[in-house]
């Protein structure tokens, strides 16, 4: 057990399944002799050599797919796209390759791909650089998405991403990789897609991912001076996703709060709430509640860019609407 | 070339012909459904190339690959069930006419978004390079796919790693209904590879001994780890882009010359548009295969009888590929289900919807 950042927990796991497994392979922009734009692939190259750790030109479809057609053969590619907006340059390769290839053979090939990159909006990138696109992925049967919030999921997660037998979307966040958090490489990790109870409270369920998890978990300090207690779930996976470690607690709790950086339009929380509701409609009492980021291009203006996305009050405020009866006021 | 490799390549130019007629003659009995591309006129790039393949070689096609498939080795019977979208077809009906994979005979699949041969090939060329194994992998595509971003983007990495990839450009000319000089500012297709330092060749893709000797050539340079080649092959389809395509947008005395194996510099120029009729197309005359065919017998490689008996085999052969199609069993829900999660190991959930 040690201390370590999000992108060095990253940089472990990739070390240690390349160590494990000659079928392991890197490749992206940069991963090789810059190290990786995040560090996640430093000093890689010079370990396993740069047929194992490929810096590519710029042309993410086609090194995306070149992904796909290694998969195919039996290698263990992981694909490194340098940030999530650069994916939609690449989603031929996922959406039409990865996801339906091993359906479209009849199942006669797996498709041990991930593909790692990070999304959500960082400080002032601008409107292209500050995408949150999990939304359009969950909606793609034959995808598998990750989204680690903590350096100790981040690593154990990426480990299981590289051993599955279908494509992964690793799905990380800019924020996230100077975060820091103990890391357990010996320990027995949770299944890849089970969602993990983050704090315990009986009044309100607030299901919070990524990023946006540190921050749900900040307002239930805040909320518990108020007398109010959250329960956290942190889903780890947006497909599949497990209802069961949810509804379990909506049960519980009678209430739900879902925290996403996405844009509020059919996004994760939309999913959430939709199916939430119908497992446990007539055990809630409340109307369950979503806090979602603006459904505009995030504006460059860090002020402006700051209230496009859940910020901590908004959680607390969405909280104690949630448990203020019909008719009064929060 | 000798007498029986003459022979099986004019085997499977008449069985990819033969399969093709089947497969539109289903198709109007409406046992085929969805889209349907037909190979008619272009047999002597599939069977010249493929023949020149070992069966360590990987193929990746487009979706007008049923003729790839079949001269590959998969079974008529499996193609033609998986056309008719059955279980026993070789994607266990969930590919269709498009999606033909064989695992077993290195068969990659066929693919429908045009331009996605490329990143596939690259990645299976990776693979082999990485495992420095003496493969190559044939890489099939139309002049259609010469403009998309794939394309250059790949053949940029194939030629940068010095990737084991036999690029293969089937140009008839069409992208869908429009014609290479409206799509192309270079309609010289192999021009291009050099953009790249890809050794690149042209020929006639209607002479089948000539794709062969080049396909063999370029083949043996990369086994030899000279890196990727590039082959264009000069050809023609009889028919529309698809069974839904009239293709009346192509000038008929176009289709004679080819048919015809005139020259058509002046032929494309007519500007007399219709699609030809089944009558025009058996009075064009001398084709890739009938040529074939003359050829064999002129030179003494075969005689009317022998060609005859091979006729009589491979209707046989298709018409009983028909037969299995028809009565093969339809897959069901819970066979999709199944292709879907094959070989996965969902750490939880195993999809309720089962």
């Amino acid at each position: 057990m040690s201390e370590m950042l999000y992108w060095k927990a990253l940089n472990r796991a990739m070390d240690a399944e390349m160590a494990a497994d000659e079928t392991v392979l890197t490749l992206g922009e940069d991963v090789g002799l810059y190290g990786g734009t995040y560090r996640v692939t430093e000093g890689l190259m010079a370990k396993y050599g740069e047929w194992r750790v490929r810096d590519t030109p710029i042309s993410e479809n086609s090194f995306t797919g070149l992904g796909v057609g290694a998969a195919m053969l039996g290698l263990r590619p992981v694909v490194e796209i340098m940030t999530i907006n650069f994916a939609l340059l690449a989603m031929d390769a996922i959406v039409n390759m990865a996801a339906k290839i091993p359906f479209m053979s009849g199942g006669q090939f797996p498709m041990p791909l991930t593909i790692r990159m990070p999304g959500g909006v960082a400080r002032q990138l601008g409107a292209q650089h500050s995408q949150r696109l999990e939304h359009q992925l969950m909606n793609v049967p034959g995808l598998r998405i990750v989204v680690p919030a903590t350096p100790q999921d981040a690593y154990w997660q990426l480990r299981q991403a590289i051993r599955s037998d279908d494509p992964i979307i690793v799905l990380e966040h800019e924020l996230l990789y100077f975060s820091k958090g103990e890391v357990d490489e010996a320990a027995e990790a949770p299944p890849i897609h089970q969602a993990v109870v983050r704090r315990q409270g009986r009044d309100i369920t607030c299901i919070a991912y990524s990023q946006m998890l540190p921050l749900a978990l900040q307002a239930a300090e805040q909320l518990a001076t108020e007398g109010i207690e959250l329960t956290i779930i942190d889903p780890r996976s947006l497909s599949p996703i497990d209802w069961e470690t949810c509804a379990r607690s909506v049960e519980q709790t009678h209430r739900c709060l879902i925290v996403e950086e996405d844009c509020r339009f059919a996004g994760a929380g939309a999913e959430f709430a939709a199916t939430l509701q119908e497992r446990c409609f007539y055990l809630l009492d409340a109307p369950i509640r979503r806090v979602a980021g603006l459904d505009l291009p995030t504006p460059f203006n860090g002020t402006l860019e700051a209230a496009s996305i859940p910020r901590v009050e908004d959680i607390v405020l969405a909280a104690r609407q949630i448990m203020t009866p019909p008719g009064e006021s929060a | 070339m000798d007498k029986a490799q003459m022979a099986a390549m004019l085997r499977d130019m008449l069985r990819a012909r033969a399969f093709e007629e089947a497969a539109a003659q289903a198709y109007a009995q409406g046992h085929i459904a969805g889209f349907l591309h037909l190979y008619p006129g272009e047999e002597a790039v599939a069977v010249g190339v493929l023949h020149a393949a070992e069966p360590g070689d990987y193929v990746v096609s487009t979706y007008r690959e049923h003729v790839h498939a079949l001269v590959r080795g998969i079974p008529a019977r499996q193609i033609m069930a998986e056309l008719h979208g059955k279980k026993t077809g070789v994607s266990g009906g969930m590919g269709g006419s498009m999606h033909l994979f064989d695992r077993s005979r290195r068969f990659l699949g066929g693919y429908a978004i045009v331009g996605e041969t490329f990143p596939i090939a690259l990645g299976a060329g990776y693979a082999v390079a990485y495992r420095r194994l003496p493969e190559a992998v044939i890489c099939f595509f139309g002049d259609g796919a010469i403009n998309q971003g794939t394309f250059h983007e790949s053949l940029n990495m194939a030629a940068l790693w010095k990737l084991p990839i036999f690029f293969v450009c089937e140009n008839n000319h069409y992208q869908i209904g429009t014609e290479i000089h409206r799509h192309s500012a270079i309609t010289e297709v192999y021009k291009r590879a050099c953009g790249y330092g890809i050794p690149a060749e042209k020929v006639d893709g209607m002479d089948v001994t000539a794709v062969h000797e080049a396909a063999k050539r370029a083949l043996a340079r990369v086994r030899a780890g000279d890196g990727p080649q590039f082959l264009e092959l000069e050809t023609y389809r009889y028919r529309g882009h698809s069974m839904a395509d009239p293709a009346t947008y192509r000038p008929k005395a176009e289709l004679n010359a080819y048919q015809a194996n005139d020259p058509i510099a002046a032929a494309i120029h007519e500007a007399e548009y219709q699609y030809p009729s089944a009558e025009a197309i058996a009075e064009a005359g001398a084709d890739c295969v009938t040529r074939f065919t003359d050829r064999c017998c002129k030179e003494g490689h075969l005689d009317d009888a022998v060609v005859q008996r091979m006729r009589q085999e491979i209707q046989e052969e298709i018409a009983d590929a028909v037969a299995f199609a028809e009565q093969s069993p339809a897959p069901e829900l819970q066979d999709a289900w199944k292709a879907f999660q094959h070989n996965r190991r969902f750490e939880i959930f195993m999809e309720a919807a089962q």
